[in-house]
């Protein structure tokens, strides 16, 4: 998959082959401790990737590096921006770097405390991402957040009450619409459902699945809930101490895991 | 703009009887002055510095009082307004201070002085080439509010991303369907930094554009120091269909008639009677001397103003 896309970057007019992000020998250890090893892979637009592992195999810790969170210890990390075409993100300055995460990117964090600003309303938590695009019109970007708070089926009534207001299934909603609101190219998503109730997650999750397919949004989910990845991932990585052990077709993947640990995840959640 | 420099007045005292001139050693003087030159420099950044134990307490003007140190000399004549007020305690003692400590003359007369210490307003009389305005500002990080880490708010500054600023306006209009924040709103300084220009009311903010004069702001708490040079652009942030406005009254100043000045209003019983007068009470005063009369003109208040106003003098 690799050799098709070791040509120069500059060109815009490959299409289809041009990969939308492209990891290349990632490692990042903490010291001694390693938190992921030599990962390679790509990513085309519009696909949804799911990171899968048990806790502390290293999902967060490559999904924080790939979203330019995290200097890696070594490897390249190049993504295919709209104002750069495909380069790697590290080797931007970091005013562009910020940029670029601002234009082209989503990042929905497990705990809506991280990703939402607590101290201002659940509307103005949504429309911030096109402020920060520059945009300067307070009714076209009050109109953008009241569809998108539709979109993601939360009360409009209240689009003006804090996030503590808000039950953690609706804060993630609001945690969504917040990094779909600017047309992001790719959107992170950690264990976007991880902290709410069994039923609240379902339904958040059939939410997401329709919004991803909607769009076309090319995401990367890490969880390590394999139904979550089953639904949401067209595309499965499966993470253990830090390595890939396993990549593939999420159907493939889970309905004929070849590596023993794959084959232990898949039968837990077989047991559920 | 040292005391050096200054030519002493007929009946000053030689140098060597100022041990430490304007309170503050020679030291932390020139620390100071560097830091400002550094403001000036780099229009509406905030400069870090050393700042000093001062003789009154944290959000009692440390940071102006320390910029004032640093620039007075003999020959200058210091102003000191609180809420637009000469009379106050916190003025008059601020004022006392330094009539003190640098030997200089002082004043109420807006176009007499040379420094003029403000809390909270600039003066209705337009300043002029020459002057000084040094502001107390309590919190200099305009985007504290909504980001509070330090580092975060730093790299915003950096790279002029300032998308933030306009989440406190946004929320301002989604609340009052207007933008209601009435002071220290944020402006851009040469269309490069966000400033919070200290607590000043909004109705003050277009003074600031282009303005003669050097504006100083000094943070003592926060350690922070940060300028706008004579004849900087300064812009009030805003929506494109909420454009920015300052304050208006329907009333004019019940004592003298103003109708181009910032009015607090004054409760006058306990059964709601009040009146609207002018916040710049030189402003005032000079106005009724010169024969303006509002439609309480000679309403008690006014002698209570002015009896202050000769103590003092
Ligand atoms: N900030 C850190 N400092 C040191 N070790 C860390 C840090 N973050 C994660 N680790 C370690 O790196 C490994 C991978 O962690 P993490 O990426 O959080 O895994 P996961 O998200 O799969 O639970 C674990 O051994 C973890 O203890
Ligand atoms: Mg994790
Ligand atoms: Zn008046």
């Amino acid at each position: 998959m690799t050799e098709v896309l070791d040509r120069p970057t500059s060109s815009q007019s490959v299409g289809a082959v041009e990969p939308l992000l492209r990891v290349s020998n990632l490692t990042k250890n903490y010291g001694h401790v390693a938190g992921c090893l030599d990962i390679s892979f790509e990513m085309r637009p519009g696909e949804v990737l799911g990171i899968v592992g048990e806790s502390g195999s290293g999902k967060t810790t490559l999904l924080n590096c790939i979203s330019g969170k995290l200097a890696p210890t070594s490897g390249s990390i190049a993504f295919n921006s709209r104002r750069h075409g495909l380069v790697d993100i590290y080797d931007l300055s970091e005013p562009d770097r910020r940029r670029m995460q601002r234009e082209d990117w989503g990042f929905v964090h497990q705990n809506p405390r991280d990703g939402l600003r607590m101290r201002v309303s659940g509307g103005a938590n949504v429309a911030e991402p096109l402020m920060n695009l520059g945009r300067r019109h307070y009714g076209d970007m009050r109109q953008a957040t009241m569809d998108w708070l539709s979109r993601v089926e939360l009360d409009l009534g209240r689009v003006d009450d804090k996030p503590r207001n808000f039950s953690g299934g609706m804060q993630q909603r609001i945690q969504i619409a917040r990094n779909l609101i600017h047309n992001p190219r790719l959107v992170f998503m950690d264990e976007p459902t991880g902290g709410l109730d069994v039923s609240v997650q379902a339904r958040l999750l059939d939410l997401l699945r329709e919004l991803v397919r909607d769009l076309g949004l090319a995401a990367i989910i890490v969880t390590h809930d394999m139904a979550v990845a089953r639904l949401m991932a067209d595309r499965l990585m499966v993470m253990k101490g830090g390595h890939v052990v396993e990549t593939g077709l999420a159907d493939q993947v889970l309905d004929d895991p070849q590596h023993p640990y794959t084959q232990l995840l898949v039968s837990s959640v077989l047991q559920i | 703009m040292t005391a050096t420099e200054a030519p002493a007045r007929p009946n000053a005292a030689p140098e060597d009887r100022y041990y430490t001139y304007a309170y503050l050693d020679e030291q932390t003087k020139r620390m100071i002055r560097r830091a400002i030159l550094k403001a000036l420099a780099i229009p509406g950044y905030q400069v870090p510095f050393g700042s000093r134990e001062m003789p009154v307490p944290y959000g009692w003007g440390t940071g102006g009082i320390q910029l004032t140190a640093a620039i007075i000399g003999r020959d200058d004549v210091y102003k000191c307004i609180d809420q637009g007020a000469d009379d106050t305690t916190n003025a008059v003692s601020i004022r006392r201070f330094f009539a003190t400590v640098a030997d200089v003359a002082t004043t109420e007369d807006t176009s007499e002085a040379t420094i003029i210490q403000s809390r909270h307003r600039i003066p209705e009389q337009p300043l002029a080439d020459g002057q000084i305005m040094v502001f107390q500002v309590p919190q200099p990080e305009p985007l504290r509010g909504l980001e509070p880490r330090e580092t975060e708010t730093r790299a915003m500054h950096a790279y002029a991303e300032y998308g933030l600023q306009y989440v406190s306006l946004y929320e301002n209009i989604s609340a009052y369907g207007r933008i209601a924040a009435t002071a220290g709103y944020p402006v851009m300084i040469d269309e490069r930094y966000l400033m919070s220009p200290s607590p000043i009311p909004k109705f003050d903010n277009p003074k600031m554009h282009m303005n003669p004069a050097i504006l100083l702001f000094g943070a003592g708490r926060e350690k922070r120091i940060y300028a706008v040079p004579p004849f900087t652009r300064v812009r009030s942030l805003d929506f494109e269909d909420y454009p920015f406005e300052t304050q208006s009254w329907d009333e004019v100043c019940a004592l003298c008639g103003a109708n181009d000045s910032y009015l607090d209003e004054v409760v006058l019983d306990d059964k709601g009677e009040h009146m609207f007068v002018c916040s710049d009470s030189h402003y005032c005063a000079d106005r009724r001397e010169k024969g303006h009369a509002g439609p309480m003109a000679g309403h008690a208040l006014a002698h209570i103003e002015t009896e202050i106003a000769a103590e003092e003098v």
